[in-house]
């Protein structure tokens, strides 16, 4: 491994801690350390952390207190939202509506969902990641309990509009619940669950700079959920176990932090993802999913003569997705292989296939977007957050130009 | 078997005894191999070598079965047997012992006399004994105190239900009051008389008592098969080529267990591979560690090399020639830490590059001889062995090693030398510099300590 400094573009798989994030934990440990159940002057402050944390979340959803619940991670709280929302509505109906290009948190919970004989909808997106309003109409019935939609996919950055899918879920049925997963795009764009029609929405704190091992659930007022975990009877009796403290702290904080400068901060990013894309569609055979390009501008992107006019249309397309994550797809080169070219100079991204890594199967999203088959291992994912600066965007540029051609050249025959 | 009764292990062995004037260094090398392989264990354990038996002692508190699986793990050990120690005591009483054994060892499987409760209750009326009929669920451990020598004529023992048995005396201290014959008929007798559920069989038995009246006395009668071979130390030193497959760790297993002492060598290929590649790798060197001892893992860089073949080279002779290389640079790194041969888990015909013709091309480029345990063995036998020393579900992992990214569709089968050497000759103004350069890289990671 080269002297480089690092440049750490795989945000969207999990993010360094904000360090006023990792000093307030270091205090709860240490001194506020008190369980928030206990009759005690420590309890009672280790509450007040709790209501603390809750009233930023509140702030930030624009909600009450009661809506907030703490659990172990966005895995959790998707399980407990949809596995939770779907036995308390079994004698209304055994029918739920996801997408094709749901995270595994998701997914596989509706899997276990239809093996206890749940009947479950997969919508199908269009090429930049989308849900189909139309199919998402056709497919809602007065049996369907739940809608459970992301709001930001991880692996191509593709933004659903979500408030309009919030609107048409109540115009057809009034009494289906509308699950968001918010994990990628929390603390990237404004979310105001009330606003949008959302019964249920999952944050997880790592992807916020926050520490792994916490998540958050939206519960709206009048939804009612069967909880998953028994035991003491913490958070209403909905998520028992006893309040992860320093987790709480630490994850408020961070998105507190996050949210306070949101627009600023996403302004800024969009500014990088554009510059990203620009330098890397200049590169031979290079191509960007999940941003709608029309031809002109495309032809532009690639032979660099980007003016005024493309600028504001490029700004315009990425302006529907999500500011922070870009998806490239690199013809001929093995995501695995061009990930560790760029390791080696200290630059870190993501494989947007997942079959180069522990999994066998190509990505679900990629294959649902219908990304040309022999590009589904080439893919590579590059997602930026707010520590990231131009001159690291640049770097990685100069780094994929260097190292392309050498590549290209040892493909296997 | 009650696992707490035994603080002590007899170690067998059982071709270090028959190596001559050099036994003494086989039994050197399997006392400080066990010794070695004990230190994973909690406790403290002395060892004793008296001639030949090696005698194990826990001098703490131990795990039986932790302490059993660090010496099925030493190569050289056939058996291990768990044993108690009784101080010099007189026949009488050492007839008892035994008896107090073998009650404590089996318990009420010695017991039993194949009988339902109503027929002992019956046989024992017969006899005189005052049974009250209505408890006809009269326990294994009534029976016992009831003198069976009086009762067994009217027992018709169930072939299927009892334990047939063997006496083993042996007498080294011939001090001692009465000798191994009358002693074998002694102890046998009590052992019959106290447990229904035993029979003598010399020539068949299912299980041998032992007693051997030494400094202590010792009593056995269970056999833990050890992993057998020679111990790792006395078998000279090889460099084994190690990937991340299946057999490749299987065929260093093989060899050290006749006593060869390993070393290995991976050929990393980043990007192309990645740092888990490696990792998985520097896995199962500690897997097989556990039976070799420490193992030297040699890292070689060997990225240039294989994009110079691929540059320059025939694409379907790829594999080959870069097994060539391999080869010359595993021989290098053997002469340079005194390894004798190579190792290599290669088997005719498993893949284009393992046929007949394949091997013979590999083969002719080192001097050092290359061991090939495998060489005839099946992939589903080669499986199972992986399986049992635990390497297996390591070695499928699913990360690429350096023999798979580049690998034609169509390698060829049978490479001519000739044909090979001449191709080869493409990367001569540059090879030499790169194998040095290769050299250079070579990382050692130190396993199994």
């Amino acid at each position: 491994m080269s002297d480089t400094k690092e440049i750490y573009l795989d945000n969207s798989a999990t993010t360094r801690v904000f360090p006023a994030v990792a000093d307030l934990m270091t205090r709860v440990m240490l001194e506020t350390y008190g369980n928030p159940s206990s009759m005690h002057h420590k309890g009672v402050e280790a509450e007040k952390l709790l209501r603390n944390a809750k009233e930023i979340f509140a702030g930030i959803l624009k909600c009450d207190l009661k809506n907030i619940y703490f659990t172990s991670g966005g895995t959790e709280s998707d399980n407990m939202a949809i596995v939770g929302a779907a036995t308390a509505a079994k004698r209304r109906g055994m029918h739920l509506i996801t997408t094709q290009i749901e995270h595994p948190a998701v997914l596989n919970t509706m899997k276990h969902l239809e093996s206890e004989g749940y009947t479950v909808t997969y919508l199908p997106v269009d090429s930049f990641g989308l849900v189909k309003l139309d199919k998402l109409e056709a497919a809602i019935t007065p049996e369907t309990t739940l809608v459970s939609i992301m709001h930001v996919n991880n692996e191509i950055g593709s933004m659903q509009k979500i408030a309009e899918i919030g609107e048409l879920i109540k115009r057809c049925n009034p009494d289906t619940l509308f699950h968001v997963d918010a994990v990628q795009g929390f603390g990237k764009a404004a979310i105001i669950p009330k606003k949008m029609n959302i019964d249920l929405m999952s944050v997880s704190s790592h992807k916020i700079h926050g520490p792994k091992g916490m998540g958050m659930l939206y519960v709206g007022d009048k939804v009612r959920l069967n909880p998953i975990v028994f035991g003491g009877g913490q958070q209403n009796g909905l998520r028992s176990g006893t309040e992860n403290m320093p987790g709480i702290a630490g994850m408020a904080k961070a998105a507190d932090t996050l949210c306070s400068k949101l627009k600023e901060d996403s302004e800024k990013l969009y500014k990088l993802k554009a510059r990203l894309i620009m330098g890397a569609l200049k590169l031979e055979g290079v191509q960007v999913n999940g941003v709608e390009l029309n031809d002109e501008l495309k032809k532009k992107l690639s032979s660099g003569a980007m003016d005024d006019e493309a600028m504001v249309m490029l700004m315009e397309a990425l302006s529907k997705t999500a500011p922070h994550i870009v998806s490239l797809s690199f013809p001929g080169i093995r995501a695995e292989v061009m990930l560790h070219t760029l390791e080696n100079d200290g630059i870190y991204v993501s494989a947007g296939s997942a079959c180069s890594t522990h999994k066998p199967e190509p990505s679900a999203t990629l294959k649902a977007i219908g990304l040309d088959k022999s590009l589904l291992d080439c893919t590579l994912r590059f997602s930026m957050s707010v520590f990231t600066t131009e001159e690291e965007i640049d770097k990685t540029i100069s780094v994929l130009s260097d190292k392309l051609p050498m590549l290209q050249k040892y493909t296997r025959r | 078997m009650k696992k707490e009764m035994f603080c002590d292990f007899l170690i067998k062995y059982a071709e270090i005894g028959i190596k001559g004037k050099n036994r003494y260094l086989f039994e050197d090398a399997l006392v400080s191999r066990i010794m070695n392989a004990m230190k994973r264990v909690d406790g403290e354990f002395s060892i004793r070598k008296t001639p030949g038996r090696i005698f194990l002692r826990s001098e703490s508190e131990f795990d039986f079965d932790e302490a059993v699986d660090a010496l099925q793990h030493v190569f050289g050990i056939v058996g291990i047997c768990p044993i108690v120690r009784l101080d010099i005591v007189d026949p009488e009483t050492l007839c008892k012992n035994v008896t107090d054994y073998m009650r404590e060892m089996y318990g009420s499987e010695l017991c039993s006399t194949g009988l339902t409760a109503q027929q002992a209750v019956e046989i024992m009326k017969e006899n005189g004994f005052e049974v009250d009929s209505a408890s006809a669920a009269i326990s294994d451990e009534v029976y016992g105190k009831l003198q069976w020598q009086e009762l067994l004529p009217s027992i018709k023992r169930n072939s299927s239900d009892t334990i047939r048995f063997k006496m083993m005396v042996r007498r080294e201290r011939k001090s001692y009051p009465k000798d191994s014959m009358v002693l074998n008929e002694d102890i046998g007798e009590a052992l019959l008389n106290a447990f229904p559920g035993l029979k003598v069989d010399v020539h068949h038995p299912e299980k041998i008592v032992y007693v051997e009246i030494r400094d202590s006395i010792y009593l056995y009668s269970e056999i833990i098969p050890g992993p057998g071979g020679m111990p790792v130390g006395t078998g000279g030193h090889g460099m084994l080529l190690l990937s991340g497959g299946i057999d490749s760790p299987v065929a260093g297993y093989m060899v050290s267990k006749r006593g060869v002492t390993i070393d290995a060598v991976y050929f990393n290929a980043p990007p192309y591979t990645s740092e888990r590649a490696l990792q998985k790798v520097v896995d199962l060197a500690t897997i097989i560690s556990k039976y070799t001892g420490p193992i030297n893992l040699h890292v070689i860089n060997f990225t240039e090399i294989q994009m110079a073949i691929y540059e320059k080279c025939p694409h379907d002779e790829l594999t080959i020639i870069m097994r060539r290389y391999m080869m010359r640079i595993a021989e290098h790194l053997a002469e340079e830490c005194g390894a004798q041969g190579l190792i290599t888990g290669e088997s005719i015909g498993q893949v284009a590059s393992q046929t007949f013709a394949s091997l013979v091309c590999t083969n002719e480029v080192c001097t050092l001889p290359v061991i090939r345990p495998l060489i005839a063995f099946d992939k589903q036998d080669i499986v199972e062995i992986s399986q049992k020393i635990g390497s297996y579900e390591t070695s499928i992992q699913p990360y690429e090693d350096c023999c798979t990214i580049f690998v034609a569709k169509h390698p060829v089968t049978k490479p001519s030398r000739t044909v090979i050497r001449r191709h080869e000759a493409h990367l001569d103004d540059v090879i030499e510099e790169m194998l040095q350069k290769a050299y250079d890289t070579d990382t050692v990671i130190r396993v199994g300590d």
